[in-house]
């Protein structure tokens, strides 16, 4: 799915500079517990995350996401949105909850690249 | 340039904040950069068809017309028209030509040339220097393929920074070669907190990592950091050492220390207050992201002297850190 389809499908706003370069999203990932992003995501993912803050961006730096999706219209601050655009990371906010969101995504066609917690696997 | 952001217009901050690599460039750029600077050019006395025979060979749709290294005018294709369906043909340039010529200058930028062609709708115009002599001839086409140059070069930069890099290990030639790179971590610093896992991933990266190798550094080294920032008094000194095989990471800090190291290990046990479970951490599960990622993880701690949590990825033989791919997979992407 490319970002124009991705901001299309959540009503999304981009609040960050428009990338120079395509981007591609191969799947989805919803998380507020940024270990679970780092435990579970794949690479190439959008994160959709009601949480807020400089450390969504971290962990989106270090997990390979290729955007980030702020549910219920919550607003990344400047700084946030400054460190992004450093690392080329697209920020988005949508009015849609966390459920409605990700639903709209999974419907649209695009897969969940969280991966599921092996059987010997405890939380 | 998109509609929204006529240059003429005052900017705000609202618009700044959408301004695109390409339109910064716009301004950034200087005509000279982008325009032909080989001009072919016409003398005032040459006849019509002459020009047609210039214009046909080398591919060209108008040309400068200078006299005793002055530009006094232009002439174009339209006009050699003009003069050949009058049957004037061995008329002179000087007859046909236009000499209310709009011109630009070659210290000026980029932005000013399109602002031009938006105003005038011409096809073509002719530069000029600061001495007001004929330094080439810019055109839109010049203006899209300048734009593109620089923005490959913005791309070329970074690849030649890991090219660089990425033969460190080759060129200095020692028994054991190896790269330390340390950063100091300051408690509760979240406003922060991060930037040292990212300065070492672009590291890593830059020295020939490749994404999947970077990307299991990132998250061990991050949960690292996070926890120095989270529980510790003074914070603490991450440090990265790089060889060809392996790398070593740490992070130590000097208290409170961790009373039962078996207990912190166990997935979902945590210490972390309210507001550091509202930053997203705090789950009991950096510990195990930091295993899962690493080849070989020691965490040793004595309350009231501090932590040492140590990590190591080997890479494969002879491979090296150039092309290197990780040794075991990271499960959590399996």
């Amino acid at each position: 799915m490319t970002l124009d389809e991705l901001i299309q499908a959540v009503a999304g706003q981009v609040v960050t500079q428009r990338p120079q370069r395509p981007i591609e999203i191969r799947g989805g990932c919803g998380a507020d517990l940024m270990s679970d992003v780092l435990a579970a995501i794949q690479p190439h993912a959008v994160l959709l995350t009601g949480l807020c803050n400089p450390q969504v961006v971290r962990t989106a730096t270090m997990a390979d996401v290729a955007a980030i999706v702020f549910v219920r219209g919550k607003q990344p601050t400047s700084n946030m949105i400054a460190l992004a655009d450093e690392q080329t990371i697209p920020l988005i906010t949508t009015p849609y909850g966390m459920f409605e969101a990700c639903g709209r995504l999974y419907q649209a066609g695009l897969p969940s690249f969280e991966t599921r917690l092996m059987n010997d696997e405890v939380a | 340039m998109g509609a929204t952001h006529d240059p003429r217009r005052v900017m705000t901050d609202q618009d700044a904040k959408t301004i695109s690599r390409v339109e910064e460039l716009s301004y950034e750029l200087k005509i000279r950069d982008v325009m032909t600077a080989h001009v072919h050019t016409v003398t005032p006395q040459m006849q019509i068809v002459e020009v047609l025979d210039l214009f046909r060979e080398k591919r060209i749709s108008g040309a400068p017309v200078v006299e005793a290294d002055q530009m006094i005018g232009l002439i174009s294709l339209e006009d050699l028209i003009r003069a050949m369906r009058r049957g004037n043909g061995h008329a002179r340039v000087s007859e046909y030509m236009t000499t209310d010529v709009i011109t630009v200058r070659d210290f000026e930028p980029v932005v000013k040339g399109l602002e031009v062609f938006a105003r005038t709708r011409v096809g073509r115009l002719p530069v000029l220097d600061e001495h007001g002599r004929l330094a080439g001839i810019l055109t839109k086409g010049d203006i899209t393929s300048g734009t593109l140059r620089a923005l490959h070069e913005d791309f070329q930069a970074e690849e030649v920074r890991r090219y660089r890099a990425s033969h460190l290990f080759e060129d200095i030639v020692s028994d054991r070669t190896s790269l330390i790179l340390r950063y100091w971590i300051k408690p509760r610093d979240f406003q922060h907190g991060g930037q040292a896992s990212s300065d070492i991933k672009r590291a890593l990266l830059r020295l020939g990592a490749d994404a999947q190798l970077a990307r299991r550094c990132g998250i061990a080294i991050y949960e690292a950091e996070m926890n120095l920032i989270i529980h510790t008094t003074n914070g603490g000194i991450i440090k990265v050492e790089i060889e060809p095989g392996q790398i070593k990471m740490s992070a130590v800090d000097d208290g409170p220390g961790i009373p039962d190291v078996e207990l912190a290990q166990r997935p979902g046990w945590s210490t972390a207050t309210e507001e550091v479970r509202e930053m997203g951490f705090g789950a009991g599960m950096g510990l195990k992201n930091i295993e899962r990622c690493v080849d070989k993880m020691t965490l040793e701690s004595t309350v009231g002297a501090g932590t040492r949590l140590t990590m190591k990825i080997h890479l494969q033989p002879r491979q090296g850190l150039n092309g290197a791919s990780a040794s075991h997979s990271e499960r959590a992407t399996t």
